[in-house]
C-alpha cells in the first residue's frame, strides 16, 4: 500500500510538471513565414454544444482552405481553438490563455452571450479585438466600454422587429409569447416586451417555461384562454418540438405559430414531422440558400459554404456555423489588410462596410459593432417538410 | 374555464405518474438497502433512449422495443450493483451517496457518447389524434402513461405482499442480519432491487418519450423531482409515492397555468423542503418507522 | 496548531507567494496564474465544505447556491445601488449565514443525511430564482459591467494583485479554521464524527455545532462569491448550478475530506485538471469526472493527502495531516 501510494503521488507530481513543460519543450513550427494566428473559443461541449460544434467545424474548415490557397499574404494561418464547455469561468480562462500564452491578435467567438459578456472586460483590458458569435445586444452596448468587441450574429431586436413587421402586414396585433428560461429565451423576451408598445403590438400572454420541460399544454392552454391572433415560441432544444406538437394536439392550429430562428434546422423539421406545417419564423439567409432569388448578392457565397460544409461533414448546415464563417472571414480579411496588429485589426473591422457574409451584408461603424439590420432576415414558412419563403 | 382546469389536470397527472414511477424506483432500492440511488433519473433516460435505438436503428416493433429497453436498462442496474455498489458495502452513507452520484454522471456521459446530444422521439403507442373531452385535448399516449403506471404499481404491490421474493426483500430492509440468519440471500435481494428499480425507471422512460422526447441529460431533473415525490410520500411507501407523484405533477401544472410558469420547477422542490422540515417521515410514512431508519 | 502544521502552513504560503514569479517568465505557463486566482476563490469554498464533510460528517449540495448568494448580493448592490464593493461583501456573507441557519436548524435536528436532501432541493431553487427574477438578477442573460474592487483608489484588475488578495484571504481563513479545530469546538466536532451518540451522552450539543459549521461553510462560499463577482465582473446563473456543487464536493473528496490541506490540494489540482489538463478530453470530461469521483469514493476515501502522508512521512505526519489534530 505504501509503495502504491508513493508511486501514485509521484505520477501526480510528474503529471503536474509535464503539463507545465509540455508547451515549453515543444518548439513552435518553423516555417517560411511567421504564421498569423487567430484565436477561437467555442462551446464545443456542454449545453451549448449544438451551437459550438458546427462553429468549430466551420472555423477549422475555413482555416484549412486558406492554408491550401497559400495562407494570408504568404503567412500560414494558425487557428487556436479552445472549448469553453458552455461555462463562463472556463471561457474567461480560455480567453486569457489565448491572449497570454498564444498571443493571438484577434479572437473569434465565444459562442453564447453569457460567455461573451464574461470576457468583455478581459479583451477591453488587454486591447485584443473579439468577434463574438452570440446574439445579445449587451455585447456591443454601451459602445464606449465595448471598443474592442464586435459581433456577427443579428441581435434579437432585429429578429423581433422582423416578426412584428410581418405580423402587422397580416393584421395580427394581439399576440402571445412563450419563452424558455435560458439566456436565449430570456433575452428575446426582453426585446418583445420592449419593442411591442412602439410597434403597436399588444402582448396578451407572456409565458415562461424550463428548457427541460416535458409538456407545454398548461402554458398553451393559458394562452388560448387569452385569445391571441398569433403565438410566438422562443426556446432551444426539445421544447420547440414539444411546443409544435402540443399546439397541434390542442387544436390551436387556427392561431398561427411563430418560432425563433433557433428552429431553423432541418433536424427540427424531422423531429416535429407533419405537426410543423405552417409554422413561421424569421431566418438568416444562410439557412435558406437554395430558395433565395438568383440575383441575391449573398446567394453564391451561401451556396458555396453550404456545399463545402455538407460535403465534408455529412450533416446539414446551421445558422451557427454561419456565424463562425462570418467571424472567421472578417478576421482573415483584417489580417490580410493590416497584418497581425490588434489595434489595426480593430480599426479595420470598425471601418468594414458592404462585407458580404452568411448572415447578411455587414456595415460596421464606430457606433455599430454589429453591422446587421432586420433587412438581413427572411420570413420563412414550413411547407411540405421544407422551408419556403413566406408571402407578405 | 372548466376546460382549462381539465387540461391542467390531465397534463399534471401524466407527468405526475412519471415522477411517481421514479419515486417508486427510489423506494424499491431504499426498501432493501436504505441506499438513496441518485442515479435513478438516469434509468428513465436510458429506458427512453434504448427504446429509440431498438425502434429507430434496429427497426423492431414498438412492443418488442418496450420490453427490450426494460431488459437493457435492467442489465445496467445489474452491473451497477454487481460491480460498484457491492464493492462499497462497507462504505459510509456519505460515500454511498457520492458513489451513486458518480454513477449517474457516468451513465449520463456514456449516453452522450452513444446517442449524441440531440433529442429523440418515439412514435406514439397507439396512432390517432388527440381525444377531445369536455373541451380538453387528451393525447392517447397520456392514457398509456396512466395505464402502465397503474399496472406497475399493482404488480409491485402484489409482488411485495404475496410473493416469497417480495417478502424476503422487505425483510432485508428491516434487519439485514436477522434476514441473513433466517436464510435469505441478502446480496441477491439487493441485486434484485437494483434490477427491478432500473426496469421500473426504464418503463417510465419509454412511455414518456413519445410525449416529451428524450435526450441524454434529462435524467437529473426527473430524478430530483421523483426524489421529491418519494420523500413527500414517505420513503419506502409505494402508494405514498403514487399519490405524492400525482400531487407534484398537479401542483406543477396548476402553477404553470394559474401562477407563474417560470417557477413551475421550484414547486416540487419547495414541497420537498416543506416535507423534510415539517413531516420528514412523509405524508404516508409513520414517524415511528422513520426513527429506525439510517437515513 | 502543531509545529508540523505550522511548517506546512508557512511552506505552502511561501510556495503560493513565489508561484507567480516562477511561471511569469514562461509564456507557455504564464496563464497559470489566472487559473490559480480561480483556484484560490474555489479553495475558500472547499475549506468550508471540508469542515462540513470531514469534521461534521454532513454533505451539502448547495455550496454553489451560497456561492451564488454572495456573488449576486455583491453584484446587485454594487451595480444597482452604487455601493462600495468592500462594504457589501459582509452583507452577502450575512445573508448566506441567515439562510444556512434557517435551512440547517430543521435539517440537522434530524438524524442522518437530511441536510443532503434539503440542500439538494435548496440549491436548485436558488438557481431557479436567479434565472427568474430578471429585474434583479438579469435572469439567464446575466448581469454585466459589475465594478472591480479598488484598494486606495486603484482598481484591482491585474491578475497578480487579485491573486495575492484571494490567496491572502485563503490563508487567513485557513488560520481561522485551524484555530477553531484546535479549540473545544474542534474536539467536540471530532467526537461527533467518531461516535455521535457517545458525544451526545457526554453533553456535546451536536445539532448546534453542526448548524454552526454549516453556517460557516455558507459564509465562506458567499465570500468566495463576492471575490468571483468583482474579478469576472459578469454573473449568470450557469456558474451556480448543481454541477458546480458537485464539482466543489469532488475537489474536497479528491484532496481528502478530513484535512484542510486536502481541500486546498484537491481544489488546486481539480481546477487545473478541469481547465487545463482535461481539455484534451473535451467531451470525455464528464466521463472523467464521474470516473474520478467513483474511484476516489471506492478506493481512496481519505483522498490524495492520505497517499502523500503515507508516502513521504512515515512517522508522525499522518495523524496531523489527515486529521488536523496536534
Amino acid at each position: 500500500m505504501r509503495g502504491l501510494g508513493k508511486s501514485l503521488a509521484l505520477v501526480v507530481l510528474v503529471g503536474v510538471l509535464l503539463g507545465g513543460l509540455w508547451n515549453i519543450v515543444i518548439p513552435s513550427q518553423v516555417g517560411a513565414a511567421e504564421p498569423y494566428k487567430i484565436g477561437a473559443v467555442f462551446s464545443i461541449t456542454g449545453v451549448g454544444s449544438f451551437l459550438g460544434e458546427p462553429e468549430k467545424k466551420t472555423a477549422e474548415m475555413i482555416a484549412e482552405e486558406v492554408n491550401k490557397k497559400g495562407g494570408i499574404n504568404g503567412h500560414p494561418l494558425e487557428l487556436v481553438v479552445y472549448d469553453d464547455e458552455s461555462d463562463t469561468t472556463k471561457c474567461n480562462l480560455a480567453v486569457k490563455k489565448l491572449i497570454k500564452k498564444d498571443e493571438v491578435p484577434v479572437i473569434v467567438g465565444p459562442t453564447r452571450s453569457g460567455e461573451t459578456l464574461a470576457v468583455v472586460s478581459v479583451v477591453e483590458e488587454a486591447h485584443v479585438p473579439l468577434i463574438s458569435c452570440a446574439t445579445s445586444y449587451k455585447i456591443v452596448t454601451p459602445i464606449e466600454s465595448r471598443q474592442w468587441v464586435f459581433k456577427v450574429a443579428a441581435s434579437d431586436a432585429h429578429v423581433v422587429a422582423k416578426l412584428f413587421d410581418y405580423m402587422k402586414a397580416k393584421g395580427w396585433t394581439k399576440i402571445a409569447i412563450m419563452t424558455d428560461s435560458t439566456g436565449y429565451g430570456a433575452s428575446a423576451r426582453e426585446e418583445f416586451l420592449r419593442l411591442a408598445p412602439e410597434s403597436g403590438i399588444t402582448i396578451l400572454a407572456d409565458e415562461r417555461f424550463g428548457p427541460q420541460d416535458t409538456d407545454l399544454t398548461p402554458q398553451l392552454t393559458k394562452i388560448r384562454s387569452t385569445q391571441p391572433q398569433a403565438i410566438v415560441n422562443w426556446s432551444v432544444g426539445p421544447t420547440q418540438i414539444i411546443a409544435v406538437k402540443n399546439w397541434r394536439d390542442l387544436g390551436m392550429d387556427s392561431i398561427p405559430l411563430f418560432q425563433s430562428h433557433g428552429f431553423g434546422s432541418k433536424k427540427n423539421l424531422e423531429l416535429a414531422g407533419k405537426a410543423a406545417e405552417g409554422v413561421m419564423l424569421a431566418l438568416a439567409r444562410v439557412n435558406v440558400g437554395p430558395i433565395l432569388p438568383d440575383g441575391q448578392p449573398q446567394k453564391k457565397a451561401i451556396l458555396d459554404y453550404t456545399k463545402a460544409y455538407e460535403d465534408r461533414f455529412k450533416e446539414p448546415i446551421s445558422s451557427f456555423g454561419g456565424h463562425a464563417s462570418d467571424a472567421m472571414n472578417l478576421a482573415i480579411a483584417a489580417l490580410q489588410a493590416v497584418g497581425p496588429d490588434p489595434a489595426k485589426i480593430r480599426d479595420y473591422l470598425e471601418k468594414t462596410t458592404k462585407f458580404v457574409g452568411m448572415h447578411g451584408i455587414f456595415n460596421f461603424s464606430p457606433q455599430d459593432h454589429n453591422g446587421l439590420s432586420k433587412d438581413d432576415l427572411e420570413m420563412v414558412v414550413v411547407k411540405n417538410g421544407d422551408w419556403a419563403l413566406a408571402t407578405w | 374555464m372548466g376546460s382549462d382546469l381539465l387540461q391542467y389536470t390531465i397534463s399534471g397527472l401524466t407527468i405526475g405518474m412519471i415522477y411517481a414511477l421514479v419515486a417508486i424506483g427510489y423506494n424499491v432500492i431504499y426498501n432493501v438497502t436504505e441506499i438513496l440511488n441518485f442515479a435513478q433519473g438516469e434509468f428513465v433516460m436510458l429506458g427512453g433512449l434504448f427504446a429509440v435505438f431498438f425502434v429507430g436503428t434496429l427497426r423492431l416493433p414498438l412492443g418488442v422495443a418496450f420490453f427490450g429497453a426494460i431488459i437493457a436498462t435492467g442489465c445496467v442496474g445489474f452491473a451497477m450493483e454487481r460491480f460498484i455498489i457491492r464493492r462499497a458495502r462497507d462504505a459510509s452513507v456519505l460515500s454511498l451517496i457520492i458513489i451513486t452520484i458518480a454513477v449517474s454522471i457516468l451513465l449520463k456521459g456514456t449516453a452522450m457518447f452513444c446517442w449524441g446530444k440531440d433529442p429523440y422521439v418515439l412514435p406514439a403507442f397507439s396512432p390517432g389524434g388527440p381525444i377531445l373531452f369536455g373541451g380538453a385535448a387528451i393525447q392517447p399516449q397520456a392514457l398509456w402513461v396512466l395505464g402502465v403506471s397503474a399496472l406497475i404499481v399493482i404488480c409491485l404491490t402484489l409482488f411485495f405482499r404475496r410473493s416469497v421474493y417480495g417478502k424476503a426483500m422487505l425483510a432485508c430492509a428491516d434487519n439485514p442480519n436477522a434476514a441473513r440468519m433466517t436464510g435469505i440471500p441478502v446480496r441477491q435481494m439487493v441485486l434484485l432491487s437494483f434490477v427491478l428499480s432500473a426496469a421500473i425507471g426504464a418503463a417510465a422512460g419509454v412511455v414518456i418519450t413519445p410525449i416529451s422526447l428524450m435526450e441524454y441529460d434529462r435524467g437529473a431533473l426527473l430524478g430530483l423531482k421523483g426524489f421529491g415525490a418519494a420523500v413527500l410520500g414517505g420513503l419506502g411507501q409505494f402508494h405514498g409515492a403514487l399519490f405524492a407523484g400525482a400531487i407534484l405533477g398537479l401542483a406543477e401544472s396548476f402553477c404553470a397555468g394559474y401562477l407563474s410558469s417560470g417557477y413551475k420547477d421550484a414547486v416540487a422542490l419547495v414541497l420537498l423542503l416543506l416535507a423534510l422540515f415539517f413531516k420528514p417521515e412523509g405524508l404516508f410514512g409513520s414517524s415511528e418507522a422513520a426513527k429506525l431508519k439510517k437515513f | 496548531m502543531s509545529r508540523k502544521d505550522w511548517g506546512i502552513f508557512l511552506g505552502t504560503m511561501l510556495l503560493i507567494g513565489v508561484f507567480p514569479w516562477l511561471v511569469k517568465p514562461f509564456k507557455a505557463v504564464s496563464h497559470y496564474i489566472d487559473i490559480m486566482v480561480f483556484a484560490g476563490i474555489f479553495t475558500l469554498i472547499s475549506i468550508g465544505l471540508s469542515m462540513l464533510m470531514g469534521y461534521a460528517g454532513q454533505i451539502s449540495m448547495a455550496q454553489a447556491a451560497f456561492f451564488g448568494i454572495g456573488a449576486y448580493t455583491s453584484g446587485i448592490l454594487t451595480t444597482r445601488f452604487g455601493l462600495n464593493p468592500w462594504l457589501v461583501m459582509p452583507v452577502g456573507m450575512l445573508l448566506a449565514a441567515v439562510v444556512a441557519w434557517l435551512l440547517g436548524i430543521p435539517a440537522l435536528r434530524l438524524k442522518g443525511h437530511y441536510l443532503a436532501m434539503a440542500t439538494l432541493g435548496f440549491g436548485v431553487i436558488v438557481h431557479i430564482v436567479l434565472s427568474e427574477e430578471v429585474n434583479w438578477t438579469g435572469g439567464p442573460s446575466g448581469m454585466a459591467d459589475i465594478p472591480s474592487l479598488t484598494i486606495a483608489g486603484t482598481r484591482l484588475t491585474s491578475e497578480i494583485a487579485y491573486y495575492y488578495l484571494v490567496w491572502a484571504a485563503v490563508f487567513l481563513v485557513l488560520l481561522f479554521c485551524f484555530l477553531v479545530l484546535h479549540s473545544r469546538v474542534g474536539r467536540a466536532l471530532r467526537a461527533i464524527h467518531e461516535e455521535q451518540t457517545a458525544a451526545e451522552a457526554m453533553g456535546v450539543p451536536t445539532a448546534r455545532l453542526k448548524v454552526q459549521v454549516f453556517v460557516l461553510s455558507a459564509v465562506l462560499a458567499a465570500l468566495a462569491g463576492s471575490f468571483y463577482t468583482h474579478y469576472v465582473t459578469f454573473l449568470n446563473p450557469g456558474s451556480f448550478n448543481l454541477m458546480w456543487s458537485i464539482r466543489f464536493m469532488l475537489m474536497v473528496m479528491v484532496g481528502g475530506m478530513q484535512s484542510l490541506w486536502g481541500a486546498l490540494l484537491g481544489t488546486v489540482l481539480m481546477t487545473f485538471v478541469g481547465n487545463e489538463w482535461l481539455q484534451v478530453f473535451a467531451d470525455f470530461e464528464i466521463l472523467a469526472y464521474g470516473a474520478i469521483l467513483l474511484v476516489v469514493a471506492l478506493f481512496l476515501p481519505r483522498g490524495l493527502v492520505s497517499l502523500i502522508s503515507q508516502g513521504f512521512g512515515s512517522r508522525k505526519v499522518r495523524p496531523s495531516l489527515a486529521d488536523g489534530s496536534s
